[in-house]
């Protein structure tokens, strides 16, 4: 077998020996499994040396392989889901997964039907045929162990405009840590609408590796408003894949905010295949510790007349390090493509760090493109006038950042209760950094 | 009372304040007037506390506390108000979050209860409508995209919000127009009483016709030159300071 022959590590070989002893027990056609766990094997994981990889060597990262976790037990299931979800207030039609399994599902919606993911692929369901419609995410390590191992997830088939938010919350429970492989389709028909929340919620103190996939198929003239919060404990390794591919004049918005996991990698593909679409993908990250994050984002230009628009921000305390690679391909005849795209980082202690690649690569001629990367200190002056007025230093800091992350967190989000949820967690995380 | 006692300042080595020594008492109105680059701002950003300075002597005292060691919140919640000359802007922070987070912020270090939401919001509405300040302006982001003459402004809303009993005002006539310096004059006079005290730092005597001061000071080559009436701000109107440049320079 290639890939016995080409892994190395003591990881590596686990992640081999994992496979072998759960392809045959995992859900759906056996041989696609073996071909992803191929295009893994065949470079095995990456590591400082390869360029995407740069700032997060996933070889260094991840010495050891968590066993895939099994379904829970009710009882389990009762006690994962017994916290309330940040976005309870949005009373959202939820799914909930724990462990990597599906736990308990709402009634869908008028407008949207979901199809559990083990189901749809122990059926052949016709829509999976739109999994890894962003080729591009194909040969990524991230991507390619989580197509070999998905276990479950679920398809979310929508057919018109949805008017209740839905929400897809991962809970990894337990005390010893454990894989997860989950995967979401989201198949969003011309003219439809969703609004889709999603979390990632696991315990302080256990190293779980969630590794989790959502990928977007995005019809003409159809609107999604999709927001991510990672939430894990405090000693998780979570890998996150979003990959989008929109239609024509597409209203597309994806935002991710990450409050927790000891590493997350976050890597979004996308693509804009019809013309006059919108894409707005932003990112806010609070770090602490000695907590590590990579954004890593491509969003390809293909069509004409397409907008992006790429906010990240980095609040960097204690000694954590955030990543941001962003990169905007404009296609040869993707004319009048205006993409932009920022990173802004504050660093609030001596020891953290920040390391920002942005890129353009343009093949057209009549485009507009920007990119900017910054990186600094709270603004001396600004904290001064705050102080001067008579907010104690924690407090004017607290308003520095929050404003600052706030850009990314709440704005342009079009949806005030969700915001607030969010910028509740933002200012949990400012309470605990005391 | 304040009291500035010998005070010697440098910023990257260079000497701005070179023993100064001004005293204001309390109901005391003082006007300080000077050439551009004497000083007068890095004077009035040391009695806010702004961190940037090294201060080689001297002390400031308010009311006989030495307030050198306090942080700049401690400061204002011991009532020093900077009214800057050049207001900044913070971006994403709303004016109101930011006016509510001051006064309250103040209220708690002096242990009184803080204000409630309609207080708060009666209080605030109140003192935007003696300075002809528009509720929308309210509603943005802290003087993001504010005219010169609407920072000013809001720096006396804050002001007569948060009721200092050490009023700085530097350079708050500039960028004024010819009403709006009525407005702010009048809004200023109104909080004066005789507990409270104002140094109004201003190159111009106009300013002085609607906030009359009690004493007018000259600051130049980092002290305090010359002390008189309101009649010295004429004086200097008139003639300018080219007496206290050569003054130094002999
Ligand atoms: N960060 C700094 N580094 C070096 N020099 C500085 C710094 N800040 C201020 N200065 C200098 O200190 C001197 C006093 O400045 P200050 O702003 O206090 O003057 P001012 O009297 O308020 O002038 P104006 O009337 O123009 O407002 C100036 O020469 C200025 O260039
Ligand atoms: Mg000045």
């Amino acid at each position: 077998m290639a890939e016995v022959a080409t892994l190395k590590t003591p990881a590596e070989t686990a992640l081999a020996d994992l496979f072998a002893r759960s392809k045959s027990l995992l859900p759906g056609d056996a041989r696609s499994r073996e071909d992803a766990f191929h295009r893994f094997a065949e470079k095995g994981l990456p590591h400082r040396r390869v360029e995407e990889w740069k700032y997060t060597d996933l070889r260094a990262l991840m010495r050891e392989i968590a066993p895939l976790a099994e379904k829970p037990s009710e009882a389990g299931v009762a006690r994962a889901l017994s916290v309330e979800s940040v976005f309870a207030a949005a009373e959202p039609a939820t799914i909930a997964f724990v462990d990597g399994h599906l736990a308990t599902a709402d009634a869908m919606p008028a407008g949207v039907t979901a199809v559990p993911l083990a189901v749809a692929l122990a059926q052949g369901h016709p829509l999976l045929s739109k999994l890894g419609a962003v080729s591009d995410a194909e040969g990524n390590a991230a991507y390619a162990l989580n197509a070999a191992f998905m276990t479950d997830g679920v398809v979310l088939h929508v057919t018109g405009a949805v008017d209740r938010r839905v929400a897809l919350r991962f809970v990894t429970a337990g005390a010893q840590p454990v894989a997860t492989a989950t995967r979401v389709l989201v198949v969003v028909e011309p003219g439809a609408a969703i609004s889709l929340l999603e979390t990632h919620e696991s315990p302080h103190g256990v190293a779980h590796q969630p590794n989790s996939v959502v990928e977007f198929v995005v019809g003409d003239r159809a609107k999604v408003a999709h927001v991510r919060l990672n939430a894990n404990g405090d000693k998780a390794l979570a890998l996150s894949t979003l990959t989008a591919h929109l239609g024509g004049e597409v209203a597309f918005g994806s935002r991710n905010v990450v409050a927790g996991s000891a590493v997350s990698r976050h890597q979004v593909w996308m693509t804009f295949a019809g013309a006059d679409s919108r894409g707005a993908v932003r990112g806010a990250t609070m770090l602490s510790g000695d907590q590590h994050a990579d954004t890593t984002l491509v969003v390809n230009h293909k069509a004409t007349g397409c907008e992006s628009r790429e906010l990240f921000k980095h609040a960097i305390d204690g000694r954590g390090t955030g990543v941001f690679q962003g990169r905007i391909n404009v296609a040869r005849g993707a004319q009048k493509t205006d993409g932009q795209m920022m990173s802004a980082a504050v660093l609030l202690s001596e020891e953290g760090t920040m390391n920002n690649k942005p890129e353009l690569e343009i093949f057209a001629d009549d485009v507009q493109c920007a990119h900017g990367a910054t990186c600094g200190e709270l603004d001396d002056d600004l904290l001064f006038y705050l102080m001067a007025r008579g907010l104690p230093r924690p407090e004017a800091e607290a308003l520095l950042i929050e404003s600052f992350l706030g850009e990314a967190v709440e704005e342009g989000l079009d949806d005030e209760v969700v915001g607030e949820a969010l910028m509740g967690v933002v200012e949990a995380w400012l309470a605990a950094r005391g | 009372m304040l009291e500035i006692k010998n005070l010697v300042a440098e910023i990257e080595g260079k000497r701005i304040l070179d023993g100064l020594s001004l005293t204001v008492h309390d109901g005391e109105t003082a006007a300080i007037m000077g050439p551009n680059g004497s000083g007068k701002s890095t004077l009035s950003y040391i009695i806010a506390g702004k961190e940037d300075y090294e201060i080689l002597d001297g002390e400031i005292l308010l009311d006989g506390e030495n307030i050198l060691e306090m942080e700049a919140s401690e400061r204002a919640a011991a009532g020093v108000f900077l009214a800057f000359q050049y207001p900044l802007e913070i971006p994403g922070v709303a004016t109101m979050t930011f006016l509510k987070a001051a006064l309250n912020a103040q209220r708690r270090a002096r242990e009184e209860t803080e204000l409630t939401t309609p207080e708060f919001m009666k209080a605030v509405q109140d003192a935007a409508a003696k300075l002809e300040i528009p509720r929308d302006m309210l509603k943005r982001a802290l003087n993001v995209g504010f005219s010169g003459g609407e920072k000013k402004r809001m720096e006396i809303l804050q002001m007569a919000l948060l009721q200092p009993r050490m009023c700085i005002l530097d350079e708050t006539d500039s960028g004024l127009d010819i009403d709006a310096l009525r407005i702010v004059s009048e809004g200023v006079n109104a909080l004066k009483s005789d507990k409270r005290s104002f140094l109004v730092i201003t190159h111009y005597q106009r300013l002085l016709n609607y906030i009359v001061p009690d004493t007018v000071h000259v600051m130049a080559n980092g002290k305090i030159m010359r002390s008189g009436g309101k009649e010295l701000a004429e004086e200097l109107e008139a003639n300018g300071y080219a007496d206290y440049k050569a003054q130094e320079a002999a």
